[in-house]
């Protein structure tokens, strides 16, 4: 089996943040919170070195990367759409922008697009309901968004990448 | 104590007693499925998942799990009414709705609780059909892995973490997408699993069972060419009467041979004589460590380890390589007997290696690992070509028509089949250590035992210790079962914390009669009690009760090896270990 | 002189519509225009009334100003603050009398709300103790360490009949009493900010506005339970809220309200922030305390509660945000003044985060008792677009629908439980007659397998089961069977799981087949959506004899759908209709046809 070796500075990384917490197994969570932070995502072979450093088994590290929705093993787009499906968004049509969003980027919820430039992900509840449907996208948020206007959301980003 | 009515029947029990064991002291058996609990092992499984067991309290809004409830002051429960058994059934309902109905052709059909828990109830169909979760199986050379039916009981998850101390199982994802799981849904074979087997003794399902290897005995057998020999492990005897009907603790040594013998072996060999082998080789071993470290040798390391049980030694490989020098380099009898089988014995019946097949009865499954490991093949061919498990081996007899209750006892082959008391031990905690001390005492006292059961040795507490007197030079023994006490030992050894002489170490719950090729124990510990008992018996009848006085083990020296650490002996009974961390 | 200050609403929503570039644009008119002495910005937390943001209020004269956008700083500048003249056509146009109403308390939306919980949002500089201080702020956990015994304060909380506001609704001083009797020298106090409702913004929302209010009642809160170290566990995807809280935090210290020997009185308390990583079911207490020892969260059989058992295996007070911004003010102004509002059984106020089909939506926070229709008409100001009410969903995806007949329900924990629904932690949806109630049910049961933690059986395969039912029906392939199953099985969900989620999941089940049957037989016996929601039961067509060709349709259809010629009869195709709605919505002449 090949095993993947993580980069000298993941590794840095990994041991720094982890002796700032002390390699407190129960810090775990913090830990990883911190790790997805400064690397975008938790792919297996840097699980594996938390794991080492909090004398921990890796899987129960997995177990909890796999647990909670807000890690990611995968990298995620330069533009994270995200479309609000929590109640009120989705009674004023949520889901209809959401599929708009999966059928223009040709991806499913949670997925990249391959040039890697957008990922789509769903969220609960921004509290912008007054703006509902809501999508955001980093920081910024868009409100009262139809499906029509899903492709001119995606240009304003493709033109920024073009520069 | 504490008062309640369980089904109109009043009970005092202590206080902590769950409704469960307060029902189950009051004659009634509430059915349970994620629950296990291991009574005086310290195992005890109860997440309160499966929701079988659920009963109604009196007040409560909800129906409660008895497993994990404990009693109060005037409690009425009742187990049976139509909300719960409607309950019950329906949760069955929705577990079997994500379980493949595959009963008919399932390695666990017969053995398994789920199976039974769906005729208890009287479940005759299911209600509420859909989705099912559907996951690739993972074939190891020990363990086959089918999540598909994984109920998510959890047991496996408990044993490998909290009794084992392994950590490979977890679980994994959430809701009805959760299972366990090693880390990143890899193969066991790519895990640090030690195929120590635990998991798939306690699986109530089909999700985790042991590589079937029963159709290769039976070609191998009716393989004209071949000369296939068989050896039986100590614990095997002690628990293949249960396959069988008989009672645990039954011992059917004399049944067992007959029936390998009407299977069509050609020779059915017992592991014991193999057992007194590694005492031979590992007590001697023992002796110059010690000896050479009671000197003031500075370059030998002291405790010793007993290296008979492979899931140890992977578990030790894995995670304390940098203690690797520690254990006895001996190889288990297992691999010591398909040593001398496929030399001495094949030598003797004028055999090619090659030709010659060798069978083990195991109670483990790491013993199927064991056997694959390339240190013990030569020019490609291995020492032991097959391991069956104890369950394997019952099967195997029923498939060959053979009615083990009627057959007479009949006695091992020559001359790999004589054993001695001290062999049998190898079955239980503590046995290894005490054959050891048998041999080890008069060999290094040249004085004969003053006594020859050393009960400070045996018992069920996973962490032992003892002080044997060997003619006024104390020996400090300490004896693990359970990999999670052996974890213990080891840490304090790193740590320069250890005092002991010598350590016996067996990875699974009462060393090999709770292996994990065993016949099922479903949670009764008083099993293994039982099977302990009668290896403990058997050494008892036995005439000669030490390794070195076995008379075969002498001719086997005299005529082949030479004598214990010879340079033969080296060769062909001990092994090396590796580092397998960064695997 | 009185400062002139600018309060510039930081909610959420009205940060979605650019408040931030607001109040920039609002510093620089000031800094122009050599104001600065005078004139003072601040953000603050969320005002409420998220429909008509980006909010701004301006002190002392109490204006309030709606959909400001950020041109409008320097008229209101200019006008208002040097002219002291009102921007009028910024301010709230009264939908009945059509008049311009200047301040908010002669508002509809805020004239029935009573603010405990959210009193100090948009009312002060959330990063500013000083502000926080300046109406009373710390004042409550003085008045215990100096004068009250735990205990004393524990009657106090007992008395004022405060419940948890995070959904169940336990008793707060019971629990705090419960924790105080366990013997631990370590105990804990949790904070759960966890919010994971997906309708509620509440905890957020306090803690955006008056993160202080929290920080003292957990110090209040370690004070009676001899705990001396206190836990916020807060949801990661809440930037602003940790960053005010952390700033709250160093402020509470560097003033010495937290830390070693507070006051001077030798009590000690300091407090961490934990983050979740997304997972409703962390919202279950025992689920949250092993999601902040670093391990899945699953929850465990209670008992033990936390109370005994809680964090690290220590007696641990697990309380939600809302609840403990109440205990300050329930110090301060005595269990009595507390207890006198809300019905007998569920004492205080409520914060709900109003949404849906509403024309007032906001956070909104009312007496216990308050009637739906007091709330979605008064405060909500009706139905969004003059449309008919149909239901309101309270709990989130515990609760229920509630339709019609329970407009004049007094809302307290006990009557909603009774109707079906369940406080929960405050969301409120209200719907019209256009959402289709099977689809409501099987969106939150969407919600709900997402979020099972998979641990018990009944709730990780049962809501899978009860979702595929609702599946089935809403794609016109439901029997009457089915409806019989939906109902049996989410009784024994509910009856059999492990913990509240799985307890609570099938609600939204229950309580739409209780109050909207017909629907449900609709979709089955007639494969017919009333509500013309279900894209398997419904077909979009052009009415040829109102079509006039205009090409609005078939220049918005975003598949291609829509044939036809400009002036010519458009077709669609019905291979090719992805029956997203467009063409309806977009047609001027009401020429497309649901059927």
């Amino acid at each position: 089996m090949t095993k993947t070796q993580l980069s000298e500075p993941a590794e840095i990384l990994v041991k720094s943040i982890c002796a700032r917490y002390k390699n407190d197994e129960h810090e775990l969570i913090n830990i990883l919170h911190e790790l997805q932070h400064e690397l975008g995502h938790l792919p297996a072979e840097l699980q594996s070195a938390v794991a080492h450093e909090l004398h921990i088994p890796v899987s129960k590290i997995y177990g909890v990367v796999s647990f909670y929705s807000f890690f990611t093993m995968l990298p995620k787009g330069k533009y994270q759409i995200s479309v609000c499906l929590g109640t009120a968004c989705y009674v004023r049509g949520g889901e209809l922008v959401l599929e708009e969003f999966k059928r223009r980027l040709n991806i499913k919820t949670g997925e990249t697009t391959k040039d890697g430039v957008f990922s789509l992900s769903c969220i609960r509840c921004v509290g912008a309901c007054g703006l509902a449907p809501v999508v955001t996208i980093g920081e910024k948020v868009y409100g009262r968004v139809s499906p029509q206007q899903v492709r001119r959301i995606i240009d304003e980003y493709l033109m920024l990448e073009e520069g | 104590m504490i008062k309640i009515t369980i089904d109109q029947k009043t009970v005092s029990v202590p206080r902590g007693t769950t409704i469960l064991e307060a029902a189950e002291k009051a004659g009634i058996d509430i059915p349970t499925l994620c629950h296990m609990k291991l009574h005086d092992m310290n195992i005890e499984n109860k997440p309160g998942g499966c929701r079988i067991c659920v009963v109604e309290v009196n007040g409560r809004r909800n129906l409660t799990p008895s497993c994990c409830t404990e009693v109060e002051e005037g409690m009425m429960i009742n187990t049976h009414s139509m909300r719960v058994i409607n309950a019950r059934r329906t949760v069955l309902e929705l577990i079997l709705s994500d379980h493949p109905a595959e009963c008919l052709t399932c390695a666990k059909s017969g053995d398994c609780e789920l199976q039974r828990m769906a005729h208890r109830l009287g479940i005759r169909e299911i209600h509420c059909k859909g989705e099912q979760s559907a996951y690739r199986i993972d074939n190891s050379p020990a363990i086959i892995r089918d999540p598909d039916k994984c109920i998510m009981c959890r047991r496996c998850e408990m044993m490998c973490n909290e009794v084992q101390t392994v950590g490979v199982l977890s679980a994994v994802h959430r809701g009805f997408n959760s299972v366990v799981s090693p880390a990143f849904e890899k193969d066991l074979m790519h895990s640090e699993c030690t195929f120590c087997g635990q998991c798939l003794a306690v699986c109530p399902t089909g999700a985790l069972t042991e590589v079937d290897e029963t159709t290769s005995v039976v070609r191998a057998i009716s393989d004209r060419e071949k000369v296939v020999v068989v050896q039986t492990a100590p614990a095997v005897r002690a628990a293949l009467g249960e396959e069988f009907g008989y009672q645990a603790g039954t011992v059917v040594t004399g049944k067992m041979v007959a029936a390998l013998r009407r299977l069509g072996f050609n020779y059915v060999f017992d592991t014991d004589f193999a057992a007194d082998l590694t005492i031979m080789e590992e007590g001697t071993e023992l002796l110059q460590r010690l000896n050479a470290f009671l000197k003031g040798d500075k370059s030998v390391k002291l405790p010793i380890l007993t290296s008979c049980c492979p899931a140890w030694v992977k578990f030790f490989e894995h995670q304390f390589p940098e203690l690797i020098d520690i254990p006895s380099t001996a190889r288990s009898p297992q691999q010591m007997f398909g040593s001398i089988a496929k030399t001495y014995l094949a030598e003797k019946l004028g055999v090619d290696r090659k030709n010659m097949i060798v069978v083990s009865i195991m109670p483990c499954v790491a013993k199927k690992y064991e056997r694959g490991r390339d240190e013990f093949y030569v020019d490609g061919n291995p020492d032991v070509d097959i391991v069956l498990t104890t369950r394997e081996l019952a099967h195997l007899i029923k498939l060959c028509n053979i009615d083990l209750t009627t057959l007479p006892e009949e006695d091992f082959d020559e001359p790999l089949g004589q054993s001695t008391g001290a062999g049998v031990l190898f079955g239980t905690t503590g046995g290894v250590i005490e054959a050891a001390v048998r041999t080890a005492y008069e060999i290094q006292t040249g004085k004969a035992l003053p006594r020859i059961n050393f009960e400070e040795l045996r018992g069920m507490e996973g962490f032992r210790k003892a002080i044997v007197d060997f003619d006024g030079l104390e020996l400090n023994i300490g004896i693990a079962h359970g990999l999670g006490n052996a974890r213990k030992l080891l840490e304090d050894i790193e740590q320069g914390k250890s005092h002991f002489h010598a350590i016996e170490i067996m990875s699974c719950p009462g060393g090999c009669i709770g292996g994990g090729g065993q016949p099922y124990h479903h949670g009764n510990a008083d099993i293994l009690m039982k099977r302990q008992h009668a290896l403990y018996t058997e050494d008892e009848l036995k005439v000669i009760r030490k390794s070195h006085e076995n008379p075969d083990i002498l001719k086997l020296y005299a005529e082949f090896l030479g004598k214990p650490l010879s340079e033969k002996s080296h060769k062909l009974l001990h092994t090396n270990y590796f580092n397998r961390k960064a695997e | 002189m009185t400062k002139t200050h600018i309060f510039v609403c930081g909610g959420i929503g009205c940060r979605a519509m650019e408040s931030e570039q607001l109040r920039k644009n609002f510093q620089r008119e000031i800094l122009v225009r050599g104001l600065s002495d005078e004139v003072q910005v601040v953000t603050t937390g969320c005002f409420g009334f998220c429909e008509k943001g980006p909010l701004v209020k301006i002190l002392p004269d109490q204006t309030f100003y709606v959909q400001v956008s950020p041109d409008d700083a320097a008229e209101i500048v200019s006008e208002h603050i040097i002219h002291q003249r009102k921007v009028e056509r910024l301010l709230y146009i009264d939908p009945e009398t059509r008049k311009r109403v200047t301040e908010s308390k002669d508002m509809d939306f805020y004239k029935r709300q009573f603010r405990i919980a959210l009193r100090n949002c948009g009312v002060i500089d959330p990063d500013n103790i000083e502000e926080y201080i300046a109406r009373d702020g710390y004042s409550a956990i003085a008045k215990c360490l100096t004068e009250y015994t735990p205990e004393k304060v524990i009657d106090i909380v007992k008395k004022s009949g405060l419940r948890g506001r995070g959904g169940g609704g336990f008793p707060t001083g019971l629990k705090w009493e419960i924790t105080r009797k366990s013997e631990n020298s370590q105990k804990y106090v949790v904070c759960n900010a966890d919010e994971g409702d997906p309708g509620a913004f509440m905890d957020r929302s306090i803690l955006e506005g008056d993160p202080h209010s929290v920080i003292e009642a957990m110090a209040i809160c370690g004070y009676c339970i001899g705990a001396d170290k206190g836990l916020i566990y807060i949801r990661a995807e809440y930037p602003l809220a940790i960053k005010r809280l952390k700033r709250a935090l160093q402020q509470a210290v560097d003033t010495g309200l937290l830390g070693r020997d507070i006051l001077g009185t030798g009590f000690n308390f300091e407090i961490e922030i934990r983050y979740g990583a997304g997972a409703f079911v962390c919202g279950e207490e025992t689920a949250l305390i092993h999601s902040m020892e670093g391990c899945r969260g699953e929850p465990t059989f209670k008992p033990p509660f936390p109370s005994v058992e809680g964090y690290m295996g220590k007696p641990t007070n697990v309380n939600n945000v809302e609840t403990f911004a109440n205990i300050p003010v329930i110090i301060n102004k005595g269990a009595e003044w507390f207890s006198a509002i809300g019905t007998e059984k569920s004492k205080g106020t409520k914060v709900f985060a109003l949404a849906g089909k509403i024309n007032n939506v906001g956070l909104i926070e009312v007496p216990m008792g308050t009637t739906l229709r007091e709330i979605i008409y008064d405060i909500g100001g009706g139905i969004k677009d003059g449309k008919k009410f149909k239901a309101v969903q309270t709990g989130g995806p515990s609760g229920g629908c509630l339709s019609e007949k329970y407009l004049d329900t007094p809302i307290d924990y006990d009557n909603l439980i009774e109707a079906g629904s369940m406080m929960g932690s405050g969301g409120m949806i209200v719907l019209d007659e256009n959402d289709c109630m099977v689809s409501i049910a099987k969106f939150y049961l969407g919600f709900t397998l997402d979020e099972s933690c998979g641990k018990c059986a009944p709730c990780r395969i049962g809501n899978k089961r009860l979702y595929e039912k609702l599946d089935k029906i809403t794609s016109g392939e439901g029997t009457m069977e089915d409806l019989v199953r939906l109902k049996s099985l989410s009784l024994v969900i509910k009856d059999t799981s492990l913990c509240g989620l799985g307890q609570s999941s099938p609600n939204p089940v229950l309580s739409t087949l209780t109050n909207f049957y017909d629907e449900y037989v609709a979709h089955v016996k007639e494969k017919k959506c009333p509500s013309k929601q279900c894209k398997d039961l419904i077909n979009f067509t052009i009415i040829e004899d109102k079509c006039t060709g205009c090409t609005l349709c078939f220049r918005n259809c975003p598949v291609e759908a829509i044939s036809g010629e400009k002036s010519k009869i458009h077709h669609i195709h019905q291979d090719k209709c992805i029956k997203c709605g467009l063409c309806y919505s977009k047609c001027k002449f009401e020429a497309i046809l649901i059927e």
